[in-house]
């Protein structure tokens, strides 16, 4: 016990504090997790934050298994709509309670993910895209013309995860942290112990020349989505339990797009980036919106379009990964993160001026 | 008898506005390999104009139609000259501006003319009976303007020097500029035909089609079906996949009336298809050597 704090703190110590990204990537968790505790949060801004942590992991999950493999995928409310209605009709015809429909609902989402795979290896670039964006469509065609199961336009109404706005917040949280840690290691390309995040790399840049080099890449793209599907699963079965209703919204043209839009604002490629993302696309123009009452609340999607194109003219790279750029800078020899401040490398010394 | 007759109607006019929304989709795609996510909001924005000018003004139809056609054009050049052209290697980027730009002019019409639906004043009145079917002359009148629109891009297309010089562009841009067409100036030009084309189909349905903010969204999923049956970047194959899926969704509608909101299904499941077996399309190659 004492070895592993220990541990931690001399991790934290050397590896964190020194490098400015990581520092505020863990005063963020940090408090997500201590804030809604000590302070009491409106129940509004308490819903929008359960509702930031969900779209976090839906947007992470995107960026996992397009940013990083390269399959743009349009479509990706198909994982979240299917999880949220398998869910939701789980619970309507047998009466299962949502700690047991929510797993199911992931894992049919995963299964979508791996049926979405087989048409999608076929083709590449814009044709990946076109056929992506149809099949969420598809299946809210099917929903809409079934109302009689699926409740058409209105929904499915569904119980609550937890009983109080805090405990749906904390639960959304702790999945949502566990989800983009397991993202965030797959897509390690340094790390030591997984090879996925350099395949992904290497399958994005040349997927002929990762394929000559021995990768099965076929293999490694059916895990993405599969990956991918799962995460966007377990996001729309969350999302469908804190809302109390399943509903078309969740297979809409727009839920895919928004996936698409909050990542490449935040910074495509980058774990962190998609978070930042949802942060000031979802969060903060809610928090300024206040459900509609003012002028930035009525004019949401204006806003975000807007700035959306603003953003990819003059900063195409992306909002967090331009923000990064300007205050670390890697080490041209050892290739280790330094603060933007520093004239020599902390690890090996090199000059970095 | 009137059923068939009525049947071709509709299915020549639903065919002829996505034969042009579909030939300007593929045409702008063919040059410049854009995907122009918000080509049906320009065909949108063309209703609007009409309603606005003839409804809301009150103007007559020649100084309508030309104010709608000139300034939608105008606006789709330069959309494309600020904002596609910078980003346009970038498939994502593309995509992603696109759709944002179509968000914009949907959202900036909520604000202008509210969450309605809107019908604009007919130019011509009255009916005509033609073998047994009534028929409204607004619909004759649109027909026409868009047989004779399709007929000129036909004929501009692959009779004149310009057509010649978008085609060329259209093969093979680094060739086309080494045989002294400016491949700038061409994309420009096409991006104008492009969007005056969806322009033209706005102005004939119109008095026609209930015209709504979001009603983009459905016609470009019709859009893109289409594209991709008759081939991404041909021109024949946009036509002939236009009426195709007119006729298709017609029947559809026609024998199954309940069954109305499974066209889109039916549709894309068609799309899915032929991506899949024939990415290529009816008449498309796939990727580099769009032909006309």
């Amino acid at each position: 016990m004492v070895g592993l704090v220990r541990r931690l703190f001399t991790t934290f110590r050397w590896s964190v504090l020194p490098v400015p990204g990581r520092l505020i990537a863990v005063i963020f968790f940090a408090a997500l997790f201590i804030i809604p505790l000590t302070i009491t949060i409106p129940r509004y801004h308490l819903l929008i934050l359960t509702f930031t942590t969900i779209f976090a992991m839906f947007a992470v999950s995107w960026d996992f298994l397009s940013g990083y493999t390269g399959q743009v995928n349009f479509g990706h409310a198909l994982f979240f709509g299917v999880g949220a209605y398998c869910s939701a009709l789980l619970n309507k015809y047998l009466g299962w309670q949502p700690g047991l429909t929510i797993p199911i609902g992931a894992v049919v989402a995963m299964l979508a993910g791996v049926a979405t795979c087989f048409p999608a290896l076929r083709l590449r670039g814009p044709y990946l895209s076109l056929l992506t964006m149809a099949f969420p469509l598809m299946l809210l065609g099917l929903v809409i013309a079934l109302k009689d199961y699926t409740g058409g336009e209105y929904g499915i109404m569904v119980p609550h995860i937890a009983a109080t706005g805090l405990s749906q917040y904390y639960i959304c949280l702790i999945v949502m942290t566990v989800a983009v840690l397991i993202m965030w290691k797959l897509t390690d390309a340094g790390s030591k112990y997984v090879r996925t995040g350099l395949i992904f790399h290497a399958i994005r840049e040349d997927e002929i020349a990762a394929r000559a080099s021995g990768i099965n890449t076929i293999r490694y793209k059916l895990l993405a989505f599969t990956i991918g599907g799962l995460f966007a699963g377990i996001a729309g079965t969350l999302y469908v339990h804190v809302l109390g209703v399943a509903g078309p919204s969740t297979l809409v043209l727009t839920m895919s797009f928004q996936a698409v839009i909050w990542v490449a604002f935040g910074g495509i490629v980058s774990i962190y980036g998609p978070i930042v993302g949802v942060i000031v696309l979802y969060t903060l123009l809610h928090f300024l919106g206040v459900g509609g009452t003012t002028f930035i609340g009525r004019n949401q999607i204006l806003i975000m379009s807007v700035v959306v194109i603003l953003m990819l003219l003059f900063m195409p790279q992306g909002v967090a990964v331009w923000v990064r750029n300007k205050i670390e800078r890697e080490c041209p020899r050892c290739k280790l993160a330094n603060g933007a401040w520093r004239k020599e490398c902390r690890a090996c010394g090199a000059n970095l001026r | 008898m009137p059923l068939i007759g009525r049947l071709i109607i509709q299915t020549l006019m639903k065919g002829g506005v996505y034969a042009l929304l579909a030939s300007g989709f593929s045409l702008i795609f063919g040059m410049a390999h854009i995907i122009n996510l918000a080509h049906t909001a320009f065909f949108m924005l063309a209703a609007y104009g009409m309603f606005y000018f003839m409804h809301d003004l009150g103007w007559g139809t020649a100084p309508s139609i030309a104010l709608t056609l000139v300034g939608v054009t105008l606006l789709g050049v330069l959309a494309y000259r600020f904002i596609l052209n910078r980003i346009r290697e970038h498939i994502v980027a593309v995509l992603l501006i696109t759709i944002a730009l179509g968000l914009v002019i949907q959202e900036v019409m909520v604000l202008a003319f509210g969450n309605h639906y809107l019908v604009a004043p007919p130019i011509v009145a009255g009916y005509t009976k033609i073998a047994g079917v009534s028929v409204a002359n607004q619909q004759i009148l649109s027909l026409g303007i868009m047989a004779v629109v399709i007929v000129f891009l036909w004929l501009a297309l692959t009779k004149t020097k310009l057509g010649v010089s978008i085609r060329a562009t259209a093969q093979d841009a680094e060739i086309a500029s080494l045989m002294g067409i400016s491949v700038p100036r061409t994309l420009t030009i096409t991006m104008g035909i492009a969007t005056a084309l969806a322009a033209v189909g706005g102005i004939s349905v119109a008095p026609l089609w209930t015209i709504y903010p979001q009603m983009w969204s459905p016609l470009l999923v019709m859009v893109m079906v289409i594209v991709v049956l008759g081939g991404l970047g041909s021109i024949k194959g946009s036509f002939i996949g236009a009426f195709i899926i007119a006729l298709v969704e017609n029947l559809i509608i026609f024998f199954m009336p309940s069954g109305s909101y499974l066209t889109t299904v039916f549709a894309l499941l068609f799309m899915v298809i032929v991506l899949v077996v024939r990415p290529a399309g009816l008449f498309g190659t796939i990727f580099e050597e769009e032909k006309l």
